[in-house]
């Protein structure tokens, strides 16, 4: 524990610095993104990394949180936190349809059925065109405030969405430390070891499915206040992949892994961006090194010094 | 790849060299990605005009330096690309994006940042309400619609069927095509769409084929306006078939074989700009960059890269004549008139951001396997 | 609307889930072997046509053998995918192997794109006379060599694996591939054969629906997801479950867009997949035991 808070004080300090020594838009933009990604691994984690279930889908949670609060805020002129906090309703209600009979598929079948799930929504942002504004999106989403405070630089949005990184962060290692996290972490091994556990292995699914759900959401929330603009095009499968791309890159399991994963895949388009028809190649020869090479992900890097997780 | 890497690598000792002794343009495309067969005419564009203005001794003896960054057509690397061209590079002036929904998401930021961008892409959403720093050069959809719903009046064409892609480009088309058939007398007797993945458009066709149209409309992009067209050849079903502006590429009619003769669509004039009569305004504008483009990159010129030819000229014109300055570069846009491009005769204004009107379009047809006046 | 009519859409949904199919079976073949999804399967498909369409078209060569050296170099392109990147990993999980063949499909669009550009390209019907008609629908004569050599392909498969010392060793290969070791099987080999004739398959795919789908660097991957689809709704590893549940998709997706809502095509044939995975878990050929024994 102390190890990890003197990782945690390290990490969120220099963080928080950055924008006071890098005065740029465009470094603090993206980490921006940075951050609305970190907030979706690091509810990922808990369901792929600890309770062993995989996602494909949360591109899907993810573009509820944005189309709930983003509609509601522009049509119907709610408050931005009624917004999000109809998102997450919205989001928490679909994933308890979506999990109940989920979970009782394994692997691939699994993976299967929480990409329908993805893209029946992409599906149905495109379609329901009266509602989401179809293919062609919509703007002029207003910004948050936040104690009369209102965040519509760079610079404010990113000490609000790393603020909130940072309690995510929190909030995920204190559930790894409680008994549910114990339970949960007994869910990856064999399913028989934590049933002859006592363990209620359907109720720790579900639980992590939601929240996983939730952590998309909200990030999907901070997303569409942050771009004042949405269309479809931005919540397909491939983005349900890059997530889960970047769990496993960064170590799956691992918190640290999340935040470095998420870190590494927003920033690696952006340097690869002038390679313009080289950047496939290269990004997909990234993958597949770091995969032979470090098939725990970057995190193994140094083990020694993080010890959350497993 | 060396020849590239290299190149790359001459450019960016020469831009350090001339470090602050050269105008910046920022230019984001979707070079690669689900949109990039408009992002690859329009990058290889701006990059060749780029190399003639500097090979000429710039702008007033400055060279100029074309910054293109790829957005792969996706909207939050579209806005970290903004950013940085902005922030970073301080660019004085945009060209792009190509879509439609990734210009909508920028948007507030060269508003706030308060940088002209020049669009190339067509939907009236960018200009319309008019934003101060926005600026577009493809004729706008509406107008595409208009013209075909013109010519179906003139020929007496009253039910039609409609069928578009669930695409950014595809649901504005629809969008416009549904709102002005009213203005024409026209009825639409069936509304259709396929999604970008679908290799069969049959059972959309067999239900437009079920209520009687008169013809059909296609709005979308490749390889839905190759497919349709198959498709109905294959049904057997011999009315007439319109498809967008999307259409403006030789390549697509190849694709769609034998079946794209006579398929009828609105255009700007650069795709037949050899049939033009000699004393057309464009035809010289249009036939010098096809040739230069064609000569160039041995692939025949598509309207997309045409866009993107306007947005240059028209921001290294202001450069031009006002130096480097973005509020009067973008006044100086707002107040161009009569300016030749190669969507048509621009004229802005402060309540008009694309300047052109629906006379920047032409009703064209495919025969033999080539672009043509469609004519009365 | 009438029953020709209804024909018409049936036939069409054939055609349409006779290339879910064929892509499906393709997966199941990696599968088999190793209990992974290939996600650069694909990609497979893509390089058939757009190999083709380079030998064909621009070199001119006839079609058959065309053809010949497109499989050829694709099965290639697969035993050379897996060497370089999945046999050199020591002990992978099924997470790793996967992600690895994310980064192939990527890396191999890369490639794609650098050679073939962005275009769409097409290729004529290998027999070019106009459609038959049946009943008043239509149907082309490339959907029937679409038909004809997913027969064929999935005959071929059902034998091989049923009645072949090789093939069932591929298939204890996936099931325990500890215990398959311990019988003398070579593990490793018989993971590279696998993909070799995925490879091959995903080729003949690709050369064979190039004519009606047209093809670009990217198409690839858009069709595999559907590919992918039919074969888990059909159970994993179960050839005529993919064909049964390719079909099925493809009639469905046909008929809900000729009689519903073309709009919503795509989410309601979803939701019928996702509904028949919740009554059964393993897909429609699939047993619950079987699933259990495997890894992940």
């Amino acid at each position: 524990m102390r190890k990890e808070l003197k990782g945690l004080v390290i990490f969120f300090g220099l963080i928080f610095l950055f924008p006071l020594l890098v005065k740029s838009p465009y470094y603090i933009g993206v980490l921006v993104f940075w951050g609305i990604y970190s907030i979706i691994t690091l509810g990922l984690t808990i369901l792929m990394g600890y309770a062993g279930q995989i996602s494909l889908g949360q591109a899907g949670f993810f573009a509820v949180g944005a189309y709930t609060s983003g509609i509601l805020t522009t049509r119907f002129g709610l408050p931005p936190w009624l917004g999000i906090l109809a998102g997450l309703g919205l989001s928490l209600l679909l994933s308890l349809f979506l999990a109940l009979p989920s979970l009782k598929l394994k692997g691939h079948y699994l993976a299967m059925a929480t990409l329908g799930f993805g893209e029946i929504v992409h599906v149905v942002l495109n379609a329901w065109v009266g509602v989401t504004g179809g293919p062609s999106g919509f703007g002029e989403i207003p910004a948050l405030s936040f104690l009369g405070w209102k965040l519509d630089s760079e610079m404010s949005f990113f000490y609000f969405t790393w603020g909130w990184v940072f309690l995510f962060f929190l909030f995920s290692l204190s559930l790894l430390k409680s008994p549910y996290g114990r339970a949960l972490r007994s869910l990856h091994a064999e399913e028989r070891i934590p049933l002859s556990l006592g363990v209620n292995v359907y109720f720790y699914k579900v639980f992590a499915f939601l929240w996983a759900a939730f952590y998309a959401s909200f990030a999907g929330s901070l997303y569409a206040h942050f771009m004042t603009f949405l269309s479809p095009s931005s919540f397909t499968l491939i983005l349900s992949i890059l997530l889960v791309l970047m769990i496993v890159v960064g170590g799956l399991g691992n918190l640290w892994g999340a935040l470095l994963g998420a870190g590494i895949l927003t920033f690696l388009p952006e340097i690869l961006r002038t390679f313009e028809d080289f950047e496939m190649l290269i990004y997909g020869t990234f993958l597949i090194l770091v995969m032979i090479f470090l098939p725990k992900g970057l995190v193994s890097l140094r083990r020694g010094k993080v010890a959350t997780g497993d | 790849m060396v020849k590239r890497l290299l190149f790359l690598g001459i450019f960016f000792l020469v831009g350090c060299l001339i470090f602050g002794a050269e105008y910046r343009i920022g230019a984001v495309f979707a070079v690669t990605g689900p949109a990039s067969w408009l992002g690859d005419p329009e990058k290889k564009t701006v990059e060749m005009l780029e190399e003639e203005i500097n090979s000429q001794g710039g702008i007033n003896g400055i060279p100029i330096r074309v910054i293109v960054e790829d957005t792969k057509g996706d909207e939050t690397q579209t806005v970290n690309a903004v950013r940085k061209l902005i922030t970073r590079d301080r660019v004085l002036a945009i060209i792009g994006p190509s879509r439609s929904g990734t210009t909508l998401a920028v948007i507030p930021i060269v508003e706030k940042y308060k940088v002209p961008l020049v669009s190339c892409a067509a939907a009236e959403a960018i200009v319309k309400p008019v934003k101060k720093w926005v600026f577009k050069t493809p004729q706008t959809d509406r107008f595409a619609v208009e013209k075909i719903y013109q010519y179906m009046k003139k020929k007496g064409i009253k039910r039609i069927g409609i069928i578009t892609g669930t695409t950014g480009f595809g649901a504005q088309g629809r969008k416009h095509l549904l709102a002005l058939a009213p203005k024409y007398g026209i009825e639409i007797v069936a509304d259709e769409t396929y999604a970008p993945q679908d290799t069969d458009m049959t059972p959309q066709l067999l239900r437009i084929k079920a209520k009687n149209p008169q013809a059909i409309v296609n709005w979308s992009i490749v390889p839905g306006q190759a497919i349709v067209p198959r498709n109905m050849k294959e049904l057997g079903m011999n009315i007439p078939l319109f498809q967008s502006h999307g259409f403006g590429n030789i390549k697509y009619v190849k694709a769609a074989g034998e079946a794209a003769e006579g398929i009828i669509f609105p255009a700007g004039r650069l795709l037949v700009a050899d049939l033009l009569p000699d004393t057309h305004p464009q035809k010289k504008v249009l036939m010098e960059y096809k040739r230069k483009y064609e000569s160039r990159y041995q692939e025949p010129v598509s309207t997309f890269g045409g866009h993107a030819y306007d947005a240059f000229w028209l921001i290294v014109n202001a450069l031009k004549a006002v130096g480097p300055d973005r509020a009067k570069i973008r006044d100086y846009i707002e107040n161009t008139k009569n300016f030749v491009g190669t969507g048509g005769i621009f004229n802005f204004s402060p309540e008009d951001h694309n300047g052109l009107d629906i006379e920047a379009f032409e009703m064209l047809t495919v025969k033999n396997g080539k672009f043509t006046l469609l004519g009365d | 609307m009438n029953w020709q009519n209804f024909l018409q859409l049936v036939l069409s949904g054939i055609t349409i889930g006779s290339i879910y199919a064929f892509i499906g079976i393709g997966f199941n073949i990696i599968y088999n072997t190793t209990s992974i999804i290939n996600f650069a399967q694909g990609e497979f498909v893509m390089l058939g046509g757009l190999i083709l369409y380079s030998f064909h078209q621009s070199f001119h060569i006839p079609l058959i053998p065309a053809i010949l050296l497109t499989l050829i170099l694709v099965t290639l392109i697969g035993i050379g995918m897996e060497r370089l990147t999945l046999h050199p990993v020591k002990n992978p999980t099924v997470l790793n192997m996967i992600i690895i063949t994310i980064g192939c499909s990527i890396f191999l669009k890369g490639v794609a794109l650098s050679i073939w550009g962005r275009e769409v390209y097409h290729l004529p019907f290998f027999f070019p006379r106009p459609p038959f008609r049946i009943g008043g629908a239509s149907i082309t004569t490339q959907s029937l060599v679409v038909w004809v050599a997913l027969i064929i392909s999935s005959a071929f498969l059902y034998f091989f694996y049923r009645f072949t010392l090789l093939g069932k060793a591929m298939r204890a290969c996936s099931v325990n591939p500890v215990a398959a070791r311990l019988m003398g099987i070579k593990v490793k080999s018989l993971i590279t054969l696998s993909f070799a004739l995925a490879a091959f398959l995903g080729g003949l795919a690709g050369v064979t629906i190039t004519p009606i789908s047209l093809m670009d660097y990217q198409r690839g991957s858009l069709l595999a997801l559907k590919g992918f689809a039919a074969a888990v709704l059909g159970g994993l590893g179960k050839e005529f479950g993919a064909i049964l549940a390719g079909m099925a998709l493809g009639i469905t997706e046909s008929l809900v867009a000729g009689y519903i809502s073309s709009g919503y095509k795509d989410a309601v044939s979803l939701l019928i997949l996702l509904f028949i995975l919740f009554v059964r878990p393993g897909g429609i050929m699939g047993s619950k035991e079987e699933i259990s024994l495997r890894e992940l």
